[in-house]
């Protein structure tokens, strides 16, 4: 059964890794939903979160297959693990003006921030898990959605109590 | 003392123990080669091509276990090397090939003889590097061999721009490599070891499958034991030939598309097959789902990406072959117990049976030379004291199929890629590491034309390797497709007109001999055996003849197609099931 899995790896932080690690993708067939990379405390690692699905075997191939990449340190599926992601997504909407204020209502009620305004239109900023950033969207559709874009998953595992 | 990058390279080399660099010159290595012309420990060797390189160093590996290096310039040298670094890479064989790189300041320009050598050969090779400051060249060497050589080997290639071959800086050997990112397992669970060897004491119709794994570690002699100790049998897939005795009692032969029939027979009815160091590739499988299906398979290899690869295993062992292997006959020998020889009479009853009924065999002409029979005639007069290498195609089976390989380290065959025009050059390059062996090429003569310009190098540098072409003026393996499989429609795969071998040899200054009667063949093969010098044998061959058992692609392997001549009694091409 393919299922949505949330990886996050640990690579020293050199020259040509992020095309090491999605090449790996490419060059075997297996596909990423979304990949955000960045630096962790130790400026010499970065992490990388990606977001991909597949059955059991293959994203146990794909652990695998990241595991063995001279430059991977640590390989987390957080599938099975309590875990808490983010996305980010800026929205930029024009609504009549009837509708303004039922967006910036809505924008507090998913605690965002209007991050730009001109006369027609806001800039919106979201965070937050997937289904909270899709049912946003889904409320902004009747309001003119101009423009969205959308930061890869971050993600990490929550503490042991 | 400060001293250039490209002595610290030399430097490094040394270090590594190596003595021999297989290359070729061009304009942003020419420091380099400017101190490989005054060192005096490294020989560089110079070839007709940078294909040729690679697969010399290559094979120079496989022979000897030691990594084999070869050296290019930038753009269409570093290019030339791409078939050579995959098909190094698709059979795990431990190589450092240094490029040349345009000068750093330039890189990204598209300047002249420019290519991004480390994109592109990112996927065919085990790690790769582009060197950007002369201060870490020498421990970006000490890393890259380590990284070839060690866990599943493979090729590394090192980018080296020019302005770092002439930098200048002290040398630096480093004491330790420390790679918190690289650490292959290689002690096998022990747990997991115990239960493998309960499973094969009590196993009834138990089946080894050995593959190159056993050759890169070492592990022939542990493996061995394993199987007289347990009286298990062993087949050996292509990477695996020569990792357990052709000759012995317990050996199977190939598995596979063209494996034999008593080794596909075996696995398919086996209880328990234990995979030692290979990886189920499809030519061995079949149709997957209906490979070995009533066996539980126990699965040992240093790369846990090989296991439940391509089918679910029951005990996975990640770990060096031999130390695995050494530590599961430790726990066998404990329980051994002479009521095994009950338990797997009837086993070895049926195998041989199998092995009566159908050998590998071929029809013998008097009038027209079968390849098998060269082959054949080949391991007589040499009593199997040769290095073999082989082209692609069907020379590559029939030299799998009838030469005898007793140790390892003697049959180097392209398996992975499958690349035609490896052996030649491969055989020059065992032959550059072990100047008092034999070394013969058996090969193609589609596949020959491929780095056929190695001969210069051959007979420069007095490499007195042997090459004998299975001369059937096709593209024979495609040939046998076409027939069997396209409708008898040959589309493009005879050659029409190959050259005249003979004077191709004498051509470049090597010797020339030709066979077409199969009387001819054991003297031609026993004149070149006398010359010290490089021979091309042309043996002209039946261009019909196929190579047998074969499973259609995709089927599963106990339906193989035989050769409706050599038995006598089928009219037509029979499936056996
Ligand atoms: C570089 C390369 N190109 C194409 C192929 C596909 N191929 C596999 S076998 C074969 C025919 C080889 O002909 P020859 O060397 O004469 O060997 P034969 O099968 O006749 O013994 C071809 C074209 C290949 N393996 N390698
Ligand atoms: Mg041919």
């Amino acid at each position: 059964m393919m299922k949505k899995h949330t990886i996050s790896i640990l690579v020293e932080n050199k020259f040509g890794v992020l095309s090491r690690v999605s090449g790996l993708f490419s060059g075997r067939g297996y596909n990423i939903e979304s990949i955000s990379v960045g630096e962790t405390l130790d400026k010499n690692i970065s992490v990388m979160t990606i977001v991909t699905h597949g059955d059991d075997i293959i994203v146990e191939q794909i652990t695998k297959q990241l595991n063995k990449l001279i430059d991977v340190i640590k390989v987390q599926d957080l599938y099975e693990t309590d875990h808490v992601e983010r996305e980010m997504v800026l929205i930029k909407v024009s609504p009549k003006i009837e509708q303004k204020s039922e967006v910036l209502r809505l924008t507090e009620i998913f605690r965002g921030k209007v991050v730009d305004s001109s006369q027609k239109t806001y800039t919106i900023e979201i965070t937050g898990d997937e289904k909270k950033i899709d049912a946003f969207l889904e409320l902004m559709k009747p309001m003119g959605v101009k423009e969205f874009i959308c930061s890869g998953k971050i993600a990490i595992a929550r503490e042991k109590k | 003392m400060k001293i250039s990058g490209s002595e610290i390279v030399l430097e490094c080399l040394k270090k590594e123990g190596v003595k021999h660099i297989f290359g070729y010159p061009g304009g942003v290595v020419l420091h380099l080669f400017d101190h490989i012309y005054k060192d005096k420990d490294i020989q560089l060797i110079l070839t007709r091509h940078e294909q040729g390189a690679t697969h010399m160093a290559d094979a120079y590996s496989r022979s000897t276990g030691e990594v084999g290096v070869a050296l290019v310039t930038s753009g269409p040298g570093a290019t030339n090397t791409v078939t050579g670094l995959a098909t190094a890479a698709m059979d795990s064989i431990p190589m450092v090939v240094f490029s040349g790189q345009v000068p750093t300041m330039l890189i990204g320009n598209d300047a002249f003889q420019e290519a991004d050598i480390v994109g592109i050969t990112r996927p065919c090779t085990k790690y790769n590097y582009l060197v950007k400051d002369v201060q870490e060249l020498a421990y970006t060497i000490k890393e890259a061999f380590h990284i070839a050589r060690s866990g599943r080997p493979g090729p590394v290639l090192i980018d080296l721009p020019r302005d770092i071959t002439a930098a200048m800086t002290e040398f630096v050997w480093p004491a330790e490599i420390n790679l918190r990112s690289y650490n292959p397992t290689f002690e096998g669970n022990r747990w997991m070891i115990e239960k493998a060897a309960q499973m094969i004491i009590k196993a009834k119709r138990p089946v080894i499958i050995a593959g190159g794994g056993i050759i890169s570690s070492g592990a022939s002699d542990e493996l061995r034991e394993l199987a007289e100790l347990s009286g298990v049998p062993v087949t050996t897939t292509l990477m695996g030939i020569g990792g357990f005795p052709s000759t012995h009692y317990l050996n199977l032969g190939m598995p596979g598309m063209h494996g034999t029939y008593y080794a596909n027979m075996a696995i398919q009815s086996a209880d328990l097959l234990v995979a030692v160091g290979m990886r189920f590739d499809d030519r061995v499988t079949g149709k997957v789902d209906a490979f070995a299906p009533n066996a539980e398979i126990i699965h040992i290899d240093i790369d846990p990406t090989s296991i439940r690869k391509n089918v679910d295993v029951d005990v996975p062992i990640v770990g060096d072959c031999k130390r695995v292997i050494t530590v599961l006959n430790s726990v066998i020998r404990g329980e051994v117990s002479n009521q095994w020889e009950e338990i797997r009479r009837a086993w070895m009853r049926q195998i041989d049976e199998w092995k009566r009924l159908r050998p590998l065999s071929y029809n013998y002409s008097p009038d027209v030379i079968k390849p098998q029979y060269v082959v054949e005639k080949l391991y007589e007069i040499t009593a199997g004291e040769a290095i073999i290498t082989t082209e692609v195609g069907q020379n590559q089976m029939w030299a799998a199929q009838f030469f005898k390989y007793d140790k390892p380290r003697t049959f180097l065959s392209s398996g992975g890629l499958g690349t035609m025009g490896y052996g030649f050059p491969a055989a020059i390059g065992a032959q550059v590491a072990n100047p008092d062996k034999l070394v013969i090429d058996i090969a193609g003569d589609g596949s020959i034309q491929m780095n056929i310009q190695e001969l210069a190098t051959a007979v420069i540098y007095k490499l007195p390797v042997k090459v004998a072409i299975l001369n059937n003026r096709y593209l024979g393996m495609v040939r046998q497709w076409q027939e069997l499989f396209y409708g008898e429609r040959y589309s493009h795969s005879n050659l029409d007109v190959v050259p005249d071998f003979v004077k191709v040899a004498e051509a470049y200054g090597a010797v020339g001999l030709r066979a077409e009667k199969p009387s001819e063949v054991e003297p031609v093969i026993r004149e070149a055996l006398k010359v010290n010098r490089p021979v091309f044998m042309d043996f002209v061959v039946d261009w019909k003849e196929k190579v047998y058992p074969m499973v259609p692609a995709g089927a599963p392997i106990d339906q193989m197609l035989f050769d409706k001549e050599a038995e006598k009694d089928d009219k037509k091409l029979k499936l056996v099931k």
